[in-house]
């Protein structure tokens, strides 16, 4: 593996390489002095096309951590509108003696491309409605610490599937780790395709939420954003809730050690209620401080300081 | 250089080997070489097929506005190198090709450049805009004899529109050509064909619906006008089955399709090269083979090669911000041979129809399409079907090398293209 661009690129035993170094690197967080040598004198950039504080900061401190030199750059707005190519954007950062790139950017496959333009290793902090390898960690990361070996678990993961890249990576690292999962949404919101997909890929679909919370180890929800409701894929934000919100009444269906993640920002009372992201079940908090402690794993294993 | 040449051998659509004389800008048949001029340049043409020239029915030139993608010349060079005489450009240029002056401009630079016949493709509406008729009448009546309008790159969406312009166009023998893409169901941000690969991309999704009811619904306003329409660059199953169905009810419309569209799957995408963003996009398996058997039986009328030129920073960007299109002037007869004559399911006088004598009928084009006979205008490819090329983009005729065959090989090679008797292409040159 020289990049990381997909939950894909990573088998069973390099994935959960990540996750353990991913277990020692949680425990510099408590460390007095939060700093280890690993990347002394290498240099990462956060070239983020699309703001994400959050994703961002991570990475940021994750670098850091790791004494990486850590330089933030944002290229935010369409590079078409600004006349510079996206090629032309990336190997003039990259021109600078960079080692990692970390890259968010608005459109799909974004990454990818670049890995073919730059001789830096990247990262996909994120692309359109593709993928997001690195969230997919920490929430592998988050639940296993709850619940153990993710092997043979059932993972539900509800929402605005058709566009979500935090789905995408999560099937194929899920499937990688062993784990059973079904995806539910209302039919507008499954990507297209779905059918032919899950089969061939060995996850299950449904679109009643109900059914399947009995069986469910975790359940994650995603964000549903309230544009969609222009796009025509549900009717009111009421009825997304009652079909497909995590509710009081749905938490009940959930087996008592059932644990229930989000990748944030919530929609309270849409697709969660108060109630069920504040229970002591909810990683969501776990989520964020898992986030530093992957992306520090992610580029110690990347940026050789592993060697 | 001798405006004579005695091609010697060539295997003739519909008649077999035969000598031609081309001179004075027609063909003259003769029996044997000894009846032509002294000075005549004599060639070999054994094993090469000889057919009437190329007519493309979708062609972007980029002249005016994008001289630094293509430029007429460019553009003219690249298809005489693929064996056309003629060829449509279209009208999204800027600004648009929309009035009489822009159209006798674009036919006036083609003709300086000397290399193929330019037509001018007149827009529907008005910038493109999609709300007023542009001049159609007056295009129509200028030097430019424009007869077919179209806002290729959007769709004529507004029905009302639609059914005026094929309506007007009557009076001048027009034809409107359709891009078919209802802008709701597939939006300017729809870049890859919707299915399981778009699913797993996360790439905005353009259904093949989206073409299908524009199909549908066009084909019902030229019934109730009794007009002509004409489908560009046809990509589904659908679309097929919707045109197949038209014609049996005699409805007036023809159909186009690509060379990419009958060669190149969906799946190329999957690596978000952004040289296979097209628009429409390439198709799964099942609509590639309903598209060539709706060419080999006729329910589509011709090849068009959409031919796409854009500069190299217009394309390296993130897929979804690249630039829709890609080169088509240049293979279109190697992958038409390589796809339908090699695979059997096209002969060479079907060849003829769809990639000459129909596009010309569409067009207009009196002195364009026509057969080898003794008189004809001496507009003729000569192609050699045993050569096996493998394409290279860096040596393309034109300005821009977004060129989807990079690397692949195709099976013939365009040997010799000849304009009203002189040769545009000999020896692998262009020669103005
Ligand atoms: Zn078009």
């Amino acid at each position: 593996m020289r990049h990381l661009l997909s939950a894909a690129d990573l088998d069973r035993d390099q994935a959960l390489t990540i996750l353990e170094t991913a277990t020692q690197m949680h425990d510099v967080q408590h460390r007095e002095v939060k700093k280890l040598p690993a990347l002394r004198g290498r240099t990462v950039v956060n070239l983020f096309f699309e703001d994400s504080t959050r994703t961002r900061s991570s990475f940021e401190i994750a670098g850091k951590w790791l004494s990486a030199d850590v330089i933030n750059i944002s290229a935010k707005g369409s590079s078409v509108s600004k006349g510079e190519s996206l090629r032309d954007t990336v190997t003039t950062v990259a021109a600078m003696g960079v080692d990692g790139l970390v890259i968010r950017h608005h459109a799909s496959g974004a990454p990818a491309q670049v890995a073919d333009w730059v001789d830096a290793i990247v990262v996909n902090a994120g692309d359109g409605t593709h993928e997001h390898p690195t969230q997919a960690l920490l929430d592998a990361y988050s639940i296993s610490r709850r619940i153990g070996d993710l092997a043979g678990k059932h993972v539900v993961i509800a929402g605005d599937l058709t566009h979500s890249r935090v789905v995408r990576s999560n099937l194929l690292l899920l499937k990688t780790l062993g784990a059973q999962v079904t995806l539910v949404a209302p039919p507008t919101l499954m990507p297209s395709g779905i059918g032919a997909w899950s089969e061939a890929a060995g996850f299950a679909t449904t679109y009643d939420f109900d059914a399947v919370l009995p069986d469910a180890d975790a359940v994650m929800m995603l964000r549903v954003q309230k544009e969609r409701m222009t796009g025509g894929y549900f009717p009111t934000p009421r009825e997304y809730t009652v079909g497909y919100g995590l509710t009081r009444e749905r938490l009940k269906l959930l087996p008592p050690n059932a644990v229930i993640a989000h990748p944030g920002p919530m929609n309270r009372g849409l697709e969660i209620t108060a109630d069920a992201a504040d229970e002591a079940r909810s990683l969501i908090l776990d989520q964020v401080s898992a986030g530093v402690a992957v992306r520090m794993s992610v580029l110690y294993h990347l940026l050789g300081g592993a060697q | 250089m001798t405006d004579s040449y005695l091609i010697v051998g060539a295997d003739v659509v519909g008649e077999g080997r035969a000598d031609l004389l081309l001179q004075d800008g027609v063909v003259r048949r003769v029996e044997t070489g000894s009846d032509a001029p002294r000075d005549a340049r004599r060639i070999d043409a054994d094993g090469l097929v000889a057919l009437p020239g190329l007519v493309d029915l979708h062609t972007h030139l980029r002249e005016p506005g994008r001289e630094d993608a293509e430029t007429i010349a460019t553009g003219s060079a690249a298809a005489a190198a693929g064996g056309f005489t003629a060829v449509l450009a279209m009208a999204n240029t800027d600004p648009v090709t929309d009035t009489a002056e822009a159209a006798e401009r674009v036919r006036e630079l083609g003709r300086q450049a000397g290399l193929v016949d330019v037509h001018p493709v007149g827009a529907v509406t008005k910038a493109l805009a999609g709300e007023q008729l542009a001049e159609l009448g007056l295009m129509a009546r200028s030097r430019a004899r424009v007869r077919v309008f179209s806002d290729d790159g959007k769709c004529v969406q507004d029905a009302r529109l639609m059914r005026r312009a094929l309506e007007y166009v009557k009076a001048f023998g027009g034809v409107v050509s359709q891009h078919a893409q209802d802008p709701r169901l597939a939006g300017s941000d729809a870049c890859a064909h919707e299915g399981e690969l778009s699913g797993r991309l996360g790439l905005p999704g353009w259904p093949g619906v989206a073409e299908e009811v524009i199909v549908a619904r066009d084909v019902m306003l030229a019934r109730h006008t009794g007009s002509r329409v004409h489908i560009a660059h046809v990509s589904t199953a659908g679309s097929v089955e919707v045109l197949r169905w038209a014609k049996a009810q005699g409805i007036a419309v023809t159909a186009e399709v690509t060379p990419h569209h009958l060669m190149l799957p969906v799946e190329k995408v999957a690596t978000y090269d952004p040289t296979f963003k097209v628009n429409p996009p390439l198709r799964p398996a099942e609509d590639i083979a309903a598209l060539r058997e709706a060419l080999a039986d006729g329910t589509i009328d011709a090849v068009a090669t959409d031919h796409a030129p854009h500069a190299r920073h217009d394309k390296e960007h993130a897929f979804a911000e690249a630039a829709f299109g890609m080169l088509g002037l240049e293979q279109a007869l190697q992958v038409v041979h390589t796809v339908m004559v090699r695979a059997g399911s096209m002969d060479w006088s079907q060849v003829t129809a769809a990639m000459s004598t129909t596009p010309a009928r569409i067009a207009g084009l009196d002195d364009q399409g026509g057969g080898l006979a003794d008189g004809a205008p001496a507009n003729l490819v000569l192609f050699d079907p045993a050569a096996r090329v493998t394409v290279d983009r860096d040596a393309s005729r034109s300005l821009s090398s977004n060129n989807p065959w990079h690397g692949v090989a195709l099976d013939g090679a365009v040997h010799a293209t000849f304009l009203r008797g002189r040769a545009t292409l000999l020896d692998g040159e262009v020669h103005a």
